[in-house]
């Protein structure tokens, strides 16, 4: 009982410090926005952080984001460096517009959104609040429901900023947009940001998001991705999650779809402390195609929970989980699945994996992968399996003369290339190929493009 | 030898010499693939007594890496399929690996396509089976041939062929012999183990043995097979009934 | 889409009757509505029960008035009126019955025509019965033949008397008081149910049974099972039970206890069928149960088997804590669900013991209006080498209202382990039923065909006799008007 009554505290700490601060909070953004807020806090009052009594939560202790000292970074502060200075992508080969952001606010002050090609746009989430109002208000804080995700709710009330991308009906995007989430800090931050991403009919981009901690101070990030895809639209969304030890990572990503439109996600989670993904894709509309894929390598005391929650609520859709991990050291994963299939989505096709291998007697990995079914015309399964490398296949490796360590990572490497596979912005799955070979040698003990050892 | 507290294997007595083609026959569940993982080092099976000297070495003490590397191969019954791996990857690692062994310098990677376009001629397999994963959705053919393919890459010293035929039809299981005969010579010696004759039409082994209930019951020439086909193994039982067991000694 | 034959026959189907829903007309003792200290006292004193179950019964309601009810699963369960049930009645006897006359003739013949003769030369020798209705034991069968093995059947009631060391010294070692919400309120208000003890090194040579049977209104049936495998056991043990059809919900909150020593191996069986309730979803039996055994010495083997078609709600996940090294445990589990039924039923198989192997096959079948999810849990622990776990969950959904839903947990903590869980949800192929048609089998014959075809792998784990039943009452739950 006694315990109950501190987590409330807490959350009711970190409400105090939105009314402490809500006049700064409120100053940049315009009035629709500000209601947003309005309904986060009090969304947040009720719900708080969530704790493992919640079911979709079950395995994950998220005390610490409270618990530890943190800042809460508000406003972005005037910083006077060229980050091309601390931070650059190391692949030479990777051709994309690049926007950047520094604890959760855009950096390029001086050009807040650019027009890429025919009226597509990238830039400042803020700044589209307040220039293109009626296209954002369409979109913003309609497919990330606060009603039951305290996260959601936490993230309303305190973000500001993040990036705005807009592709116009009938427009293509060749060229990948990079979205490079850069933390750096004196003290222990906790950032909170906001994306929202417009595709209209017949529209296709590809975005890659790459997570990166430049200081080896404690971050909490908690951020909140909208992706609305109207019909025969079609996006590529990959993440490359590599933080440091003392990061953690709390990522909700809601996508929408319309009509025949195609989302594909791809997240990889190289490195980080803690990290939570919450994805929840709703298929609203006939012929819809949804690819969710994941790939986790965890060491040390590293905890990485997936959530995926698909909802198929119009019929002829397909959907398709799959998530791999590799457990080494004392790192524990959770993968949390579900599939809903709505009362007439007939025709439904949804599938669900996850596997894992675990390394060590000290890893340990929970599983749960969930069906809940509507609609009798339908094809669901799912499958989870936690266990070792294949040994038919390693005495095959080895019968061939192969070195039993050496098999042992030939077939690790090969269980995580097929997520990597589902990757095709070439440059960067090479790149991430690499990475992940790396990671399962031991090479790759730190962060490729971070300069602080990691614990 | 045992598995799982069942005797599998009693009494095998072999000897294979260089430029020798052996073939050993026998029905279902006489032991014959158990006999040849056996020899290429899984230990799925306790061996209770019993010794297997390969060019000196006693194959016991030696993990299946090091017995692929001294030149024992192992065609398999049914070759694992290893999504993700692919084809080029896992036979430049394998044939390095050998290489390293012998003290030699890994091929560069030029060099070991050329290599390996100069064995796919050998032995006919299509060019696209090597840009695809480990046995991945090969056919049943697809497999063997892929096996004979990594037989003349990795150019053993002793090929243990495990049921190379089953499941071929006769097209593919001429290219498959060929292929065997192709790499057959005075310094390499071949175990072809069979349930048919078939198999023996074409790689004409020096000696046939019949295994049977885990133990060699007789041996002899190639006729032996021949014998085998017409007669069936239902023969061989009411022989061993009548007589006990059969060896010809004169064999060596 | 709505008019295609197959679904008017799917709609037919499901309109199944259940044929145990008569009521039996006997004098009943019952004690009045509504739970407190008293009344526990009064069941107590009733039952002449020694001190120590009194105070057993007690602490367990003292902590359940501190717990709350479950809210995690699948289900909606209607708000339950604790002081609305009568937590004690029996049917009136004067003496305890000596012999078979001594039986009130109505109450053997509510059993003979539930298929439950009483009389040893109608029964089948390979049967012995614990004939349970509402809060008493009515006769046990056998009991002379098997205690000359040592083998002790008997109603709980009588074993808490004639075995109190028994009973003291498992009783709750497996479930608990505290364990749950309904283990708990069981604990306090148990009213019967059956014991066996199996000495070491017997196998009982007869399967034993306990056939439950509701009959009062209003009432509340908590029964308790206790079974105790010693070292080198084998047992086979068999659970059935009906209930009449009322208007009213009925509450039924069971515990169930294994314990298997070294090498003993226990069989448990349940082929449950409540009442379920009307075609609108009225009435039917609250099945709230808690089974769980634990294998306690090495290479033990615990395997549980259930086909449920009965209740409006169930809720209930027999169980198996491998603790001893090699130990094995198993589930196979046919529920069926139709009108307006709810399931959530599946198992947890908690690995502690090295070298455990567990297997879980589940198969829901949801028609009508009905929801049927499984979940489960798989747990291995720390120290629990080279466990293996293989879960196969699959659910056939016959109609396009109903729910199927599959909610398996996974919670591995050791490398050495391979745990696997597949499940898959399906209708019935109209390819299959195509087939069917095409070499001369109706439709409706195609249906109850495939869904048996579907069944079978469960099914065929029950002893041979149930089988039989469970097949027709599969039919039955399924098919009801048609042909």
């Amino acid at each position: 009982m006694g315990e109950t009554l501190q987590i409330t505290n807490w959350n009711e700490e970190l409400s105090d410090i939105f009314n402490r601060n809500s006049t700064l909070l409120r100053k940049g953004s315009p009035d629709y926005v500000n209601e947003n807020r309005d309904r986060g806090i009090a969304q947040f009052r009720k719900l708080g952080i969530p704790d493992s009594s919640n079911e979709n939560y079950k395995y994950l202790n998220l005390d610490f984001v409270y618990k530890q000292q943190f800042q809460d970074y508000l406003m972005p502060e005037k910083v006077n460096f060229d980050i091309n200075h601390i931070f650059q992508c190391d692949i030479p080969t990777l051709d994309t517009h690049v926007v950047t952001l520094l604890n959760g606010f855009y950096f390029d002050r001086s050009r807040p959104i650019s027009d890429l090609h025919s009226g597509a746009l990238a830039g400042s989430l803020n700044y589209a609040f307040r220039k293109i109002p009626d296209l954002v208000k369409k979109h913003f804080g309609r497919y990330a429901k606060m009603e039951k995700e305290g996260l959601v709710a936490w993230n309303s009330a305190f973000s500001n900023d993040g990036i705005f991308i807009y592709v116009p009906d009938g427009v293509v995007l060749r060229k990948p947009i990079q979205i490079v989430n850069l933390l750096l800090s004196n003290s222990n931050l906790r950032v909170q940001h906001r994306n929202l991403f417009i595709l209209g009919e017949n529209a296709h981009a590809t975005v890659i998001v790459c997570d990166h901690t430049l200081s080896d101070n404690r971050f909490v990030t908690n951020s909140v991705t909208e992706i609305f895809a109207g019909e025969n639209a079609g996006l590529d969304y990959i993440k490359v999650q590599n933080e440091h030890n003392l990061a953690t990572k709390l990522s909700n990503l809601y996508i929408h779809q319309e009509r025949n439109s195609r989302v594909n996600t791809n997240t990889i989670t190289l490195h980080g402390g803690v990290v939570r993904n919450n994805v929840h894709v709703v298929l609203d509309g006939k012929g819809c195609e949804s690819n969710i894929k994941g790939l986790y390598l965890v060491d040390k005391g590293q905890h990485v929970d997936n959530y995926i929650f698909v909802d198929h609520a119009k019929p002829e859709c397909t959907s398709n989980q799959l998530y791999k991990g590799v457990l080494d050291d004392f790192a524990t994963g959770a993968f949390n699945g579900r599939i809903l299939v709505r009362k007439d989505a007939q025709k439904t096709k949804a599938f669900q994996a996850n596997n894992n291998i675990l390394l060590t007697d000290d890893a340990k990995m929970n599983t749960k992968p969930q069906l809940e079914i509507y609609a009798d015309d339908v094809k669901c399964s799912h499958g989870a399996t936690v266990g070792q490398l294949d040994e038919d296949a390693l005495f095959y490796l080895r019968t061939r003369g192969i070195e039993e360590n050496e098999a042992r990572l030939m077939l690790m490497y090969a269980f995580a290339h097929e997520i990597i596979a589902g990757i095709n912005v070439e440059p960067l799955s090479a790149r991430i190929d690499d990475l992940v070979d790396k990671r399962l040698r031991g090479e790759l003990s730190r962060c490729a493009n971070c300069a602080i050892n990691c614990r | 030898m045992e598995i799982d507290g069942k005797e599998i294997l009693k009494s095998i007595n072999l000897e294979v010499n260089k430029g020798e083609v052996h073939a050993i026959m026998g029905p279902n569940g006489s032991g014959k693939s158990t006999l040849a993982t056996l020899l290429a080092g899984r230990d799925l099976a306790n061996v209770v007594e019993g010794e297997i000297t390969y060019m000196g070495k006693n194959l016991f003490e030696i993990s299946p890496e090091e017995r692929a590397r001294n030149g024992i191969f192992l065609g398999f019954q049914y070759p694992i399929e290893i999504p993700g791996v692919s084809m080029v990857n896992f036979l430049k690692t394998a044939l390095n690996e050998h290489r390293k062994y012998r003290g030699q310098d890994p091929l560069s990677a030029s060099d070991f396509l050329k290599v390996m376009q100069e064995k796919k001629k050998l032995v006919e397999i299509d060019s696209q089976l090597t840009n695809r994963s480990v046995n991945e959705g090969f056919s049943g053919g697809e497999k063997k041939k892929n096996e004979i393919f990594q037989m003349a890459m990795l150019e053993p010293t002793l090929a243990i062929l495990d049921e190379t035929d089953s499941g071929l039809d006769i097209d593919a299981l001429r290219i498959v012999a060929n292929g065997v005969n192709k790499l057959k010579s005075s310094e390499n010696a071949t175990i072809v183990i069979t349930h048919y004759q078939r198999l023996l039409d074409y790689i004409i082994p020096d000696y046939v043995h019949v295994l049977y209930d885990g133990r060699i019951v007789k041996s002899g020439g190639k006729e032996l097979a021949i014998e085998l086909e017409k007669k069936g193994y239902d023969w061989i039982k009411k022989e061993i009934s009548y007589n006990g067991m059969i060896l010809d000694k004169s064999l060596k | 889409m709505k008019n295609n034959p197959q679904d008017k026959i799917l709609d037919e189907v499901t309109q199944g009757e259940y044929k145990y829903g008569f009521y039996t007309d006997i004098d009943i003792d019952s004690i009045p509505k509504g739970l407190n200290e008293d009344v526990i006292r009064m069941i107590s004193r009733k039952k002449m029960e020694p001190e120590f179950m009194l105070e057993f019964r007690l602490k367990a309601y003292r902590h359940w008035l501190t717990m709350k009810m479950p809210e995690w699963a699948h289900l909606r369960i209607p708000e339950i009126d604790y002081q609305d049930i009568i937590y004690y009645a029996a049917p009136r006897q004067n003496v305890k019955p000596e012999s078979l006359d001594d039986i009130d003739p109505e109450l053997k013949a509510t059993f003979d025509k539930l298929g439950i003769p009483l009389d040893e030369q109608k029964r089948l020798t390979g049967v012995a019965v614990d004939a349970v209705m509402d809060s008493i034991s009515v006769k046990t069968t056998f009991r002379e033949t098997l205690a000359e093995l040592g083998i002790i059947f008997c109603s709980f009631s009588e074993a808490v008397k004639e075995h109190p060391d028994l009973v003291s010294k498992y009783m709750g070692s497996v479930v608990p008081y505290s364990d749950n919400y309904f283990a708990a309120l069981n604990s306090a208000v148990f009213s019967d149910g059956s014991f066996c003890f199996i000495p070491k090194g017997v196998k009982c040579p007869m399967e034993l049974s306990t056939y439950f049977r509701i009959n009062a209104a209003n009432t509340g049936q908590f029964e308790r099972t206790l079974i105790v495998a010693e070292e080198d056991s084998y047992v086979s043990y068999l659970e059935g039970c009906t209930a009449p059809m009322r208007d009213e919900n009925q509450l039924h909150a069971a515990t169930v206890e294994i314990v298997a020593m070294q090498n003993a191996e226990v069989k448990y069986s349940t082929v449950q069928n409540w009442y379920p309730g009307d075609k609108s979803g009225k009435g039917g039996i609250y099945n709230f149960v808690t089974k769980r055994g634990i294998c306690k010495g090495d290479h033990s083997k615990i395997s549980w088997t259930q086909v449920e078609t009965g209740s409006a709600i169930t809720w209930k996940y027999p169980s198996c804590i491998l603790r001893g090294n090699n130990s094995v445990g198993e589930f196979y589990s046919v529920a069926v669900t139709n009108n307006f039924q709810q399931a959530d039923t599946g198992t947890k198989m908690i690995h502690i013991g090295k070298n455990t192997r567990s297997t879980i096959v589940s198969k829901g079948i949801s028609a009508g209006k009905s929801n049927n999810s499984y979940r489960g849990l798989v747990k291995v622990l720390k120290n629990a080498e080279n466990a293996r776990n293989f879960s196969q969950c699959d659910s056939l959904l016959l109609g396009d209202k109903c729910g199927a839903h599959t909610f398996p947990y996974l919670e591995i903590d050791n490398k050495s382990a391979v745990v696997e869980h597949e499940a898959t949800t399906s209708k019935i192929g109209e390819d299959q039923i195509f087939y069917c048609n095409q070499r001369g089998i109706s439709t409706e014959d195609a249906i109850g065909l495939i869904v048996n075809g579907y069944a079978r792998e469960v099914i065929n784990k029950l002893p041979m006799e149930f089988a039989v039943e469970a097949q027709k009452l599969l039919q039955i739950s399924l098919e009801g008007s048609v042909g």
